[in-house]
């Protein structure tokens, strides 16, 4: 130990002793080591401040991976970010919206019993009860509550509470509301999508695992503006005829694009939980039904296709038909031979049952399929209907069907069946997409362009002077067929809870749309004389659907009508001997 | 603003051609930033607590203008007044420190605070300062001679305070206190065994502390192995640094803050990391850093060795705290309370941090060779 500064710690004796020059040198030395020592704390500093730089730079560039040790612990559970859905126009019918989750980690909850108190003071919804035990339980990881709103957020930030925090999750939100609710569907908690398009075209919609890439939006055929319409009038229909619901339709005639689809009640796909099970169901895509009368559309076309009938042939209707221990009448009995144009302008069910017998079980149930109305629809939605057809298919089968009856299809089904007969004779497959391509071209033909023809005149003069009247739209040609069928109750038919529909076509002469309106035991009124039948109830919703729809759609009102279609069609009767019914 | 010339004769004039103008400049941007700072974090915090929105912000303005008149004030004042007013102070903390013991005010479970009217003051923030000046006055006062019993008192003086902050108990003040007194003594040319002696015994104070103190095994546990328990704050801390990201989500954007119980203190730089980004962060790393270096800087030509041991000491106090509370931000230490200079809400340790910087601003000021301190 010869440095002599070191022995100022030894309290040493040479120090005492030594002169004051002495002295003098170890105090220089002191200081000198003073300093050495002082840029070794500085460069320890110095060291330290480096340490703090490069943490901070680490830390800032980690992004959002700092959070990620809760995220992993939610696992699956975060919802998935969805493409948007939009109308053929653009507009926005499903899209997401960022919500805050809050989730707590109960073991870093100091005091379950206070935070429960607290949580369930902001958030009354919860049971404090099972919050308690929640926060209790020996978990990392346990959701409080999904979707908070901001100033939900805000409220439960502000009880500052540890162990509590906020997970972003991906909430639907439909912007329309009711309006498309049965064609869009909706999601669940965790964003999959549980209800029509949502839940069909999940895949295309939800980003697939491991794959995060921004998808476009998928463009539906719907058009809002049309839905509302088709939303309002049948709306209007059930409320004024007190019926228990509705559905209604409204397809391109040439490439089977839904326009409308609307099926009442309908649901806030906001609040499913609170729908009744009614509201959630789809009567247009899932529904099947006996449509009665509108099914002579086909009888018809299908007796003219095969030739087993022509324009210029009578048919006996004189009296009720009688298979078996089956009665067949017509409601608006002419008690004689009728022309096929009165068959289905009188809606002759003996007429329609004669022309069907002439066909033959076989060629009419080979015809149905064609047209697409034995098998399911191939729809890009989840709730698509099995059509009920008779098995076996009897000759009694047969003549029901001829009428519609003893046979169930869907309301888009049957649009788009008869979207194939008038639009030339080639097939529809009805969709709710709009960039399919190449649908018309892959359409077979169904029946020939002559028999269309004679369909979309039997249609119009149907509106102009038979059961149709009231769904006439002055100016758009709407053709079209009323359909009164009784609903099957306990034990048969029952003859005063109706399903009345009407299924139009406009232009008639040229047809671009098909509307399709179905009301589910209405009631007569005074305005109809207590009519419910379709022709009173159904018909003027199809009618003012169009007159609204069709400026919306580009469809010119007037224009010439080829000349009049009773003379084509029935060239040996009298111009007005129809008015007086 | 008119500046003195060289010439003028006045206090004020001399002060100013001879204090640190730089050191002065950075000081007054960090208490600026403070009050930004604070004014970020804090509304969470008070609204939290029932209070108005900017209750802290004005108390930490209301303690700002003491402040920097304390520091000012200080600076002017000779290293032998500075060596006066700190043996004063020293008594005076020293009888706080007792106050705390006997009848102190108890916040978050540690009674560290004394209730001076109404104001409470926290002794153990102005202890620091003042002790470091005394122990660097005995150990000068053993070099000039050797018979002086300079570390003696100086160690007894340091045992008493530790002692005293260990009862409270504070034990990262006791740490700060501690790693004051072993700078001055390895800077008074402590020979190196001792220094590897202390060295040993301040790790063994350490486990001690570790073995006998439960909230510190924890605080301790869950540094080293954060799964083990409840590193909360921690974890919203390093969450924060992560939202911020380089830009910052923006003043007031932050949401870390509402989750964090200290977030306008202990934790306040995680908020200005989520909020301001990470360059703010690396200016106040900065500012932090030439303050400490440029102070050692200053005094590396100091031929009295009191003013070196006594600017010394001051120096790694401010720098020890910056260090370690950053660090505790950035999960580089384990959890400890200790403010972040200038820049967390906090009257006494603002006020504390003041004198401090005024007595190092007046060490380090130009003299012309005058030992009337020494």
């Amino acid at each position: 130990m010869s440095d002599p500064h070191e022995r100022l710690f030894t309290g040493g004796l040479p120090a005492r002793l030594a002169n004051s020059a002495h002295l003098e040198g170890a105090r220089k030395k002191a200081v000198e080591t003073g300093r050495n020592r002082l840029v070794i704390v500085a460069a320890v500093f110095a060291c330290a401040f480096v340490v703090l730089a490069g943490r901070l730079v680490h830390l800032s560039s980690m992004g959002d991976a700092g959070s990620a040790g809760p995220v992993a612990e939610g696992g699956g559970d975060i919802s998935l970010a969805r493409a948007e859905i939009v109308d053929r126009n653009g507009v926005l019918l499903a899209s997401d919206l960022t919500t805050a989750s809050l989730y707590a980690n109960p073991l870093q909850v100091l005091d379950a019993a206070e935070a429960s108190d607290k949580i369930s003071r902001v958030l009354p919804e919860l049971d404090r009860g099972e919050l308690f035990s929640k926060l209790s339980a020996p978990n990392r990881f346990v959701w409080i509550k999904r979707h908070l709103t901001p100033r939900q957020q805000h409220a439960v930030n502000a009880l500052g509470l540890p162990g509590f925090a906020f997970l972003e999750e991906q909430k639907r939100v439909y912007p329309q509301g009711n309006l498309v609710a049965h064609i869009v569907g909706y999601t669940g908690v965790d964003n999959r999508g549980l209800a029509g398009i949502e839940k069909r075209l999940d895949e295309r919609l939800g980003a697939a695992a491991g794959d995060d890439g921004a998808r476009p939006p998928l463009r539906l055929s719907v058009d809002v503006r049309v839905q509302h319409v088709l939303h309002h009038q049948l709306a209007l229909a059930v409320e004024k005829y007190r019926a228990i619901g509705a559905t209604g339709v409204v397809l391109d005639a040439d490439d089977g694009q839904i326009l409308a689809s609307v099926s009442l009640p309908d649901f806030d796909p906001h609040r499913v939980d609170r729908a009744s099970a009614d509201s959630r169901f789809n009567r247009a895509s899932l529904g099947v039904y006996e449509m009665g009368s509108t099914f002579k559309i086909f009888t018809v076309a299908m007796a003219l296709e095969l030739g087993t009938a022509d324009l210029a042939d009578r048919i006996d209707a004189r009296k009720p038909l009688r298979v078996a221990r089956f009665m067949i009448r017509d409601d608006h009995a002419q008690e004689r031979w009728l022309s096929v144009s009165e068959v289905f302008t009188y809606s002759s069910n003996i007429g329609a049952a004669r022309m069907a017998l002439e066909v033959g079980a076989e060629r009419q149930r080979e015809f149905l399929e064609r047209i697409g109305l034995l098998g399911r629809a191939s729809l890009e939605i989840a709730e698509i209907g099995r059509p009920i057809a008779p098995d076996p298919w009897r000759k009694i089968s047969t003549m029901t069907v001829a009428f519609g009856h003893g046979i169930a299809v869907t309301p888009i089904q049957m649009a788009s069946a008869v979207a194939s007969l008038v639009n030339g004779g080639t097939r529809v497959t009805p969709t709710f997409i709009a960039d399919r391509r190449g649908v018309r071209a892959t359409g077979e033909r169904v029946v020939s362009d002559k028999t269309s023809q004679a369909i979309r005149l039997l249609m119009r003069l149907n509106v102009v002077e038979g059961t149709g009247k009231k769904a006439d739209a002055p100016g758009y040609f709407v053709g079209g067929k009323t359909g009164t069928a009784e609903k099957v109750g306990a034990g048969g038919y029952r003859r005063k809870a109706l399903r009345s529909s009407f299924i139009g076509v406009f232009p008639a002469s040229k047809p671009r749309y098909v509307v399709l309106a179905m009301l589910d035991e209405p009631q007569g009124t005074k305005e109809t004389f207590g009519f419910a039948t379709a022709g009173w109830t159904a018909a003027p919703v199809v009618g003012r659907v169009i007159e609204r729809a069709a400026p919306l759609l580009g469809i010119e009102i007037g224009g010439e009508e080829e000349e009049e279609p009773s003379q084509r069609v029935d060239p040996g009767r009298k111009g007005r001997q129809l008015a007086s019914f | 603003m008119i500046l003195p010339t060289r010439a003028d004769p006045s206090v004020i004039g001399k002060w100013w051609w001879t204090v640190d103008r730089w050191m002065l400049v950075a000081l007054v941007a960090l208490s600026i930033l403070g009050i930004v700072m604070v004014t970020a974090a804090s509304p969470a915090i008070a609204e939290r607590l029932g209070l108005e929105s900017f209750h802290f912000v004005r108390r930490q303005f209301v303690f700002l203008m003491p402040a920097l008149a304390i520091m000012i004030g200080v600076s002017l004042l000779s290293p032998l007044a500075i060596r006066r007013l700190s043996v004063v102070g020293l008594v005076l903390t020293l009888l706080g420190l007792l106050a705390t013991v006997v009848v102190g005010h108890e916040v978050n479970g540690a009674a560290r605070w004394v209730k001076l009217g109404p104001l409470v003051v926290q002794p153990s923030e102005f202890v620091k300062p003042t002790l470091a000046i005394v122990t660097a006055w005995m150990l000068a006062e053993r070099h000039k001679d050797e018979d002086f019993p300079g570390y003696g008192i100086a160690s007894a003086l340091v045992l008493v305070v530790l002692a005293f902050l260990v009862m409270q108990p504070d034990f990262g003040m006791a740490v700060v206190v501690g790693t004051i007194f072993f700078a001055q003594l390895f800077m008074a040319g402590m020979p190196t065994t001792w220094v590897a002696v202390l060295v040993v015994a301040g790790l063994g104070g350490v486990s001690l502390a570790y073995t006998l103190l439960p909230h510190v095994t924890s605080r301790i546990d869950r540094f080293l192995d954060p799964a083990s328990g409840d590193s909360y704050q921690i974890d919203k801390s390093i969450e924060a640094f992560a939202n911020g990201g380089v830009l910052g989500r923006g003043p007031g954007e932050g949401t870390v803050k509402l989750a964090l119980p200290d977030a306008h203190s202990d934790f306040i730089f995680a908020v200005v990391g989520e909020e301001f980004g990470l360059f703010a962060g690396l200016t106040i790393v900065a500012v932090f850093a030439f303050i400490v270096l440029r102070g050692f800087y200053r005094i590396l030509q100091e031929r009295n060795i009191f003013v070196l041991l006594a600017t010394g000491g001051l120096l790694v106090q401010f720098g020890a705290q910056a260090v370690v509370n950053m660090g505790v931000n950035m999960r580089l230490l384990p959890a400890k309370g200790i403010t972040l200079p200038f820049i967390s809400y906090g009257g006494s340790s603002l006020l504390a941090l003041a004198l401090a910087m005024g007595m190092v601003l007046g060490l380090t000021r130009r003299r012309g060779g005058w030992g009337t301190a020494t």
